[in-house]
C-alpha cells in the first residue's frame, strides 16, 4: 500500500486531539498511559483519586472537581462529561451551560465527551436526559471551580471575595479593574484537588450554589453548534475513520436463516485469496480477517459455509404477524390498572366505539452500519466506536472476553445515529473479540443487508381500544389494551445478550421480560382500564427479529393508537379534535408536577393558534378533486416535556400517496438552553416518525428477514419533505417565562405523537380511518377503495 | 494488484491496488479522505458520493480502474481556505444532526447546482431524492441549498467567512 499522508485540517483539534490519550495514543503510544504526559498538559484528576482510580485505565472519580473541569494557563477551559451526542448538538449544550455557571466565554471552552477512562461515568446517551438529568451535575461542578477560583482570586488579591467579580474568566476588584487576575493565572496548569459530594453521579455537588435563570447569560443562546464545521469540510474523525498501525479488516458472515446451525467452513475457499489473516468461527459466530477492507468485502461472498435449518420456523411471515400476536400466549401480562368502574360505564354508554391498532416492527437501519476498531495492544484492550453507552460497553466487553474492566477502554467517536441501536452494540463485541483472536487490531464494519435484517427492531404492537360516550359527547370511559411483540429485549450492552454471545451460545438462562406500554393519563376519564401484556416469538435466540430501544421505545407506537382512538372519539362526538381534547385536560384535577397540564394545555393552544385551526368536527367534507387536503391534531407528553403537533396532509385518492404538506409543533421542555438547537432536534425527530408513519415496516418470511436495503426497507427523503414546520417553542405557562423551570430533554418527545397527528390528518381529508402504520401507497389507496372515496 | 494512478482535489496519488476495488475503499483506506462514507454498498444511499466530470458518483459502486478523471471529494470544495458557499449555508442553517450522511447531501447538492445554479424546490427535492439523511435534515437541507445558490449568485463562489484551522 502507498497510502498518500493526506492531513486534513482537523478543526476539531482544539477540542479533540489536545488530549494526551485521545486517537495520538492508539496502537503504540498507549503503553504510555499512566506515565509521563505526552503533552504540555495539567494531569486529570481521576490518578491519584483514592479508590476508583487504579489501573491502567481507571474510573474518573465523580467527586474530584479536576476529574470534570481542566482549566489551562491561556485560560481556556475544557469540560470532561460522561455524555454522548447523538447528533443533538448536546455537547454544545454543555459547553453553554458549564461556562456560564464557570463565567468563562463559551468560545474559550471545550467539551469532550463519553470516553471511559477521561470522563465520569454518566451513562453516555439514553432516555433523552442529557440536559434534563446529567446537566445539573455539570451545572454544579462548574459553578464550584467559580467559587474555588474566587477564593483563590481573593488571597492573590488580598481582598474577600464578595468584593471581587468575575467577567469572561477574569476575577477582578469591585471599583478597581486594575485589581485582576486571570483564571489561568490562578489555577492554569495545575489541579483543583477539590473534593465534591454525592450519593451518586446525579448527585455530585460541591459547596457553591448554580446561578438563578435570570442571570445566565450564555444559556438561551443560539450558538452555533461546534461539532458542525467539521463535519462539512470533511476533517472530522469519526469512529469509521480509525487507522492503527497494523490493523486488519474484519467482516461478519451471518447465517443465511434465523437459528441456523454451522455444519462446516471450507476455508480453503479463502485462504488463497490476497491479503488473507483468518477465517474466524466460535459456535455460529463466523467472520473473515483480511488485510484489507474490500479484500474482506470479497471473501464474505466466496467463503463457502454449510447451514444447517432450524426444524421449526423461527417466526410467523410478517404477513401473518399481526395474527400470530393476538393469538400467542402472553409471557407477561400484568394485572390490568383500573380506575373507576369502566364495565359499568361503558355498559350504561350513549356510544361505545371500538377500535384495534396495529404497529409492525420497524428497524433503526442507521445510516451507516455497526462498525467499531479494537486495539488488543500490550494486554489491554482499546474500543474505538460511536456506542451512546460506551460505559456499558466498557463492562460489557471485559466479561465477555475476561479481561480485567480497568484494562479495557472505550473512546467514544462520533458516528452515524440510529436512535438506540448503539445501546446493544455488537460490533464493539465483535471488533474486541476479533482483535483478541488475531492479536492486531481489528476494523470491522457490517455490511447494508447485515445491518438491515439484523439490528435490533422497535417491537410491534396490537392494540384494542373502547370508549365510551355519553349523552353530550363526553368520554366516560376508555379501555386501553396494548400488546407488545418484546420479549428478550436487548439495549444495555450486556456481554450475555449481544448477537456474538448469542450465536457463540454464551447466553442468559432468562432472557430479559420485555415491556408493554400504556398511554400517559393526563385526560380527565372518570372510568379507565389500562392493559398491558407482552408476547415473544417462537424462536427468542440467534434471531435477526431482536427487540431494543427505538428512539422514545414504544411511545410512537402506543400514542399512534391511543392519540388516533381520541380522534375516533371526537369524531362520534361530533366535536372539533382540538376541543375535544382541550376540554379533558381543563377538566383534570391530576397531579400537575411540574406544571406538566398547565403546559400541556398552553402547548395544545399554541399548536392550534400557530397553526390557524379551524373549529370543526373531522372529517370534512370530502372534496371532488384528486387531492384531498385535512388537518389532524395529537399531543402527549414524556416525563416533563411536552409536545403537540399538527399535522397538514395532502392525500392522493387516484394513487394513495400521502404528502404531510405542513407541520406544526408547540413544544415545552421547560428552560432552553440553545432554540435553535431544540428547533432542529424537534424538526428531525418529527421527520423520523413522519418515515415511520409513512414508509418503515421491517418484512420477513418465515426464515428470514427480506429488508436487506433502502428498497426493501424504505425511508422518508426529500420527495416527503413537507414545504413547511413551525416549531413554537412554548416556555413556563402558567407564568408565562417563568425563569425557574428546569431544564428537560427534547430528543424524543416529538416521536410520539406524531404518527396520529398524520392519521388524524388523513381521516379528515378523507373520512378513512387508517389504524396501521406505515401509511404507504397501496395500503391507503386500498383503504380509499374500501369506503369507495376513490 | 497494480498501480492506480488517481487525481484527487487537484492531487495525483499512485496506489498499488486491485484495480477493480471500490473507489471508496482506495479514498477512505489508501488516501485517508474521511468526506466520503460507506452507507449502503450499493448506491441506495449516497453517504459515498464524490464528483467526477462535474456528475455526482457514488463511489461505493465505482471501480476504481473505471476512473480516467479528476476525482473532487468533500475535502476538495472549499478554495484558497474558504469554504464551499455550500459548505457556508450548511453552516448557518446549522443542517447536521449527526451529520454521517452530510458528505453525500453536500457533494449531491454541488453537482446539482453547477448544473442548475437557481433550482426550483421541486427540482431541489427531484434532484436530491436519492440521497438519504436518517437524522432527517431535509428540510434544512433544502434551506441551505436555496441560501447557497443565492450567494453563489451574489458572490461568485466565495463565501461570507474563512476557514479558521
Amino acid at each position: 500500500m502507498s497510502g498518500a499522508n493526506v492531513s486534513p485540517k482537523g478543526r476539531n483539534n482544539k477540542e479533540m486531539t489536545t488530549r494526551r490519550d485521545f486517537l495520538k495514543s492508539s496502537g503504540y503510544l498507549v503503553v504510555s498511559l499512566g506515565a509521563a504526559p505526552l503533552l504540555a498538559e495539567p494531569q486529570r484528576g481521576a490518578p491519584q483519586a483514592a479508590t476508583p482510580g487504579t489501573g491502567l485505565y481507571p474510573d474518573p472519580d465523580f467527586r474530584q472537581l479536576d476529574s470534570w473541569i481542566v482549566i489551562r494557563e491561556d485560560n481556556t477551559a475544557t469540560f470532561y462529561v460522561g455524555k454522548t451526542d447523538c447528533g443533538q448538538g448536546t455537547g454544545t449544550a454543555f459547553r453553554q451551560m458549564m461556562a456560564d455557571e464557570l463565567d468563562m466565554p463559551y468560545d474559550k471552552t471545550a467539551c469532550i465527551m463519553g470516553t471511559t477512562n477521561t470522563t465520569v461515568d454518566q451513562g453516555g446517551s439514553g432516555g433523552s436526559d442529557a440536559i434534563q438529568t446529567d446537566g445539573w451535575p455539570m451545572r454544579r461542578v462548574a459553578a464550584e471551580a467559580r467559587r474555588v477560583l474566587l477564593g483563590l482570586a481573593a488571597t492573590r488579591l488580598s481582598v474577600p471575595a464578595d468584593q471581587l467579580t468575575v467577567t469572561d474568566g477574569v476575577v477582578a476588584v469591585k471599583g478597581d479593574a486594575t485589581k485582576r487576575v486571570t483564571y489561568g493565572e490562578l489555577i492554569g496548569g495545575r489541579k483543583f484537588n477539590v473534593a465534591l459530594t454525592g450519593n451518586n453521579i446525579d448527585a455530585t455537588t460541591g459547596q457553591a450554589r448554580v446561578k438563578n435563570v435570570q442571570d445566565l447569560k450564555i444559556v438561551g443562546k443560539s450558538l452555533d453548534r461546534y461539532d458542525i464545521p467539521p463535519k462539512v469540510d470533511g476533517s472530522l474523525n469519526w469512529a469509521v475513520d480509525v487507522k492503527l498501525p497494523g490493523m486488519c479488516h474484519a467482516r461478519n458472515v451471518r447465517p443465511p436463516f434465523a437459528g441456523a446451525k454451522l455444519v462446516s467452513i471450507d476455508e480453503a475457499s479463502v485462504r488463497n485469496l490476497p491479503g488473507f489473516v483468518k477465517v474466524v468461527s466460535n459456535g455460529n459466530y463466523v467472520a473473515v480477517v483480511f488485510e484489507r477492507e474490500e479484500q474482506a468485502v470479497r471473501a464474505v461472498r466466496q467463503l463457502k459455509v454449510n447451514w444447517e435449518k432450524p426444524a421449526t420456523a423461527p417466526f410467523p411471515s410478517s404477513e401473518d404477524l399481526f395474527k400470530y400476536m393476538r393469538s400467542a400466549t402472553p409471557t407477561s401480562s400484568p394485572r390490568p390498572t383500573v380506575v373507576g368502574d369502566p364495565d359499568a360505564a361503558l355498559a350504561s354508554a350513549s356510544k361505545v366505539i371500538e377500535a384495534e391498532y396495529e404497529v409492525p416492527f420497524q428497524g433503526h437501519t442507521a445510516i451507516g452500519p455497526a462498525h467499531a476498531t479494537a486495539d488488543p495492544s500490550n494486554g489491554q484492550m482499546t474500543i474505538y466506536t460511536n456506542d451512546m453507552k460506551s460505559y456499558g460497553m466498557r463492562t460489557g466487553v471485559a466479561q465477555f472476553l475476561e479481561i480485567p474492566r480497568d484494562r479495557v477502554r472505550v473512546v467514544w467517536m462520533e458516528g452515524p445515529q440510529a436512535y438506540g441501536r448503539t445501546a446493544a452494540d455488537d460490533a464493539g463485541f465483535e471488533a474486541a473479540y476479533l482483535a483478541k483472536e488475531v492479536g492486531r487490531p481489528v476494523r470491522l464494519q457490517w455490511m447494508r443487508d447485515e445491518e438491515t435484517a439484523w439490528d435490533t427492531k422497535g417491537p410491534a404492537f396490537t392494540f384494542k381500544l373502547r370508549g365510551g360516550l355519553d349523552a353530550q359527547g363526553n368520554l366516560v370511559a376508555f379501555d386501553y389494551s396494548g400488546r407488545a411483540l418484546d420479549y428478550n429485549h436487548l439495549g444495555y450492552n450486556e456481554p450475555d445478550t449481544v448477537l456474538i454471545a448469542q450465536l457463540m451460545g454464551r447466553r442468559r438462562a432468562n432472557p430479559a421480560p420485555g415491556g408493554s406500554a400504556a398511554p400517559n393519563e393526563m385526560y380527565a376519564i372518570a372510568n379507565r382500564r389500562t392493559s398491558q401484556d407482552v408476547v415473544g416469538l417462537p424462536m427468542i435466540w440467534e434471531t435477526p427479529l431482536r427487540t431494543g430501544n427505538l428512539r422514545d421505545p414504544n411511545g410512537p407506537q402506543v400514542t399512534f393508537a391511543s392519540e388516533s382512538f381520541i380522534d375516533e372519539l371526537a369524531a362520534a362526538a361530533k366535536v372539533d379534535p382540538v376541543q375535544f381534547r382541550m376540554k379533558m385536560l381543563t377538566a383534570s384535577t391530576t397531579d400537575d408536577n411540574g406544571f406538566k397540564r398547565a403546559r400541556s394545555i398552553a402547548s395544545v393552544k399554541a399548536a392550534a393558534e400557530t397553526f390557524g385551526w379551524d373549529t370543526r368536527p373531522s372529517p370534512k367534507p370530502v372534496g371532488n378533486g384528486n387531492i384531498l387536503t385535512g388537518r389532524g391534531i395529537a399531543y402527549t407528553y414524556r416525563s416533563q416535556t411536552v409536545a403537540a403537533i399538527i399535522a397538514e396532509v395532502e392525500v392522493n385518492r387516484r394513487t394513495g400517496h400521502v404528502w404531510v404538506k405542513r407541520l406544526v409543533c408547540a413544544h415545552d421542555c421547560g428552560l432552553v438552553i440553545n432554540p435553535e438547537g431544540v428547533r432542529r432536534t424537534v424538526e428531525g425527530g418529527m421527520l423520523h416518525s413522519l418515515s415511520r408513519a409513512l414508509h418503515e415496516e421491517v418484512k420477513f418470511d418465515t426464515e428470514k428477514v427480506t429488508s436487506i436495503d433502502w428498497n426493501s426497507h424504505p425511508s422518508l427523503t426529500h420527495l416527503d419533505t413537507p414545504a413547511r414546520i413551525d416549531v413554537v417553542i412554548v416556555n413556563g405557562d402558567p407564568n408565562p417565562n417563568r425563569p425557574d423551570l428546569p431544564h428537560y430533554g427534547a430528543g424524543e418527545t416529538v416521536c410520539k405523537p406524531l404518527l396520529a397527528a398524520v392519521g388524524n390528518a388523513i381521516y379528515d381529508a378523507t373520512g378513512v380511518r387508517l389504524r396501521r402504520v406505515p401509511f404507504r401507497d397501496d395500503r391507503v389507496l386500498a383503504a380509499l377503495r374500501a369506503a369507495k372515496v376513490v | 494488484m497494480s498501480n492506480v494512478t488517481l487525481k484527487v482535489n487537484g492531487q495525483n496519488h499512485t496506489v498499488d491496488i486491485d484495480p477493480s476495488t471500490p473507489l471508496l475503499y482506495i479514498l477512505r483506506n489508501d488516501l485517508a479522505l474521511r468526506g466520503p462514507r460507506f452507507g449502503c454498498g450499493l448506491g441506495q444511499c449516497g453517504a459515498c458520493t464524490v464528483i467526477i466530470n462535474g456528475v455526482a458518483t457514488r463511489s461505493c459502486m465505482t471501480a476504481t480502474s473505471s476512473v480516467k478523471s479528476e476525482i473532487t471529494t468533500l475535502e476538495g470544495l472549499a478554495k484558497n481556505g474558504r469554504l464551499h458557499p455550500l459548505q457556508q449555508a450548511w453552516i448557518d442553517e446549522q443542517v447536521p444532526q449527526c451529520g454521517f450522511c452530510q458528505n453525500g447531501q453536500i457533494m449531491t447538492a454541488k453537482a446539482m447546482l453547477d448544473r442548475n445554479p437557481n433550482p426550483t424546490d421541486q427540482q431541489i427535492r427531484e434532484g436530491m431524492a436519492r440521497t438519504l439523511c436518517r437524522c432527517m435534515t431535509y428540510y434544512r437541507i433544502q434551506a441551505a441549498i436555496k441560501r447557497a445558490a443565492k450567494a453563489i449568485a451574489g458572490i461568485g463562489s466565495g463565501s461570507s467567512k474563512e476557514v479558521t484551522a
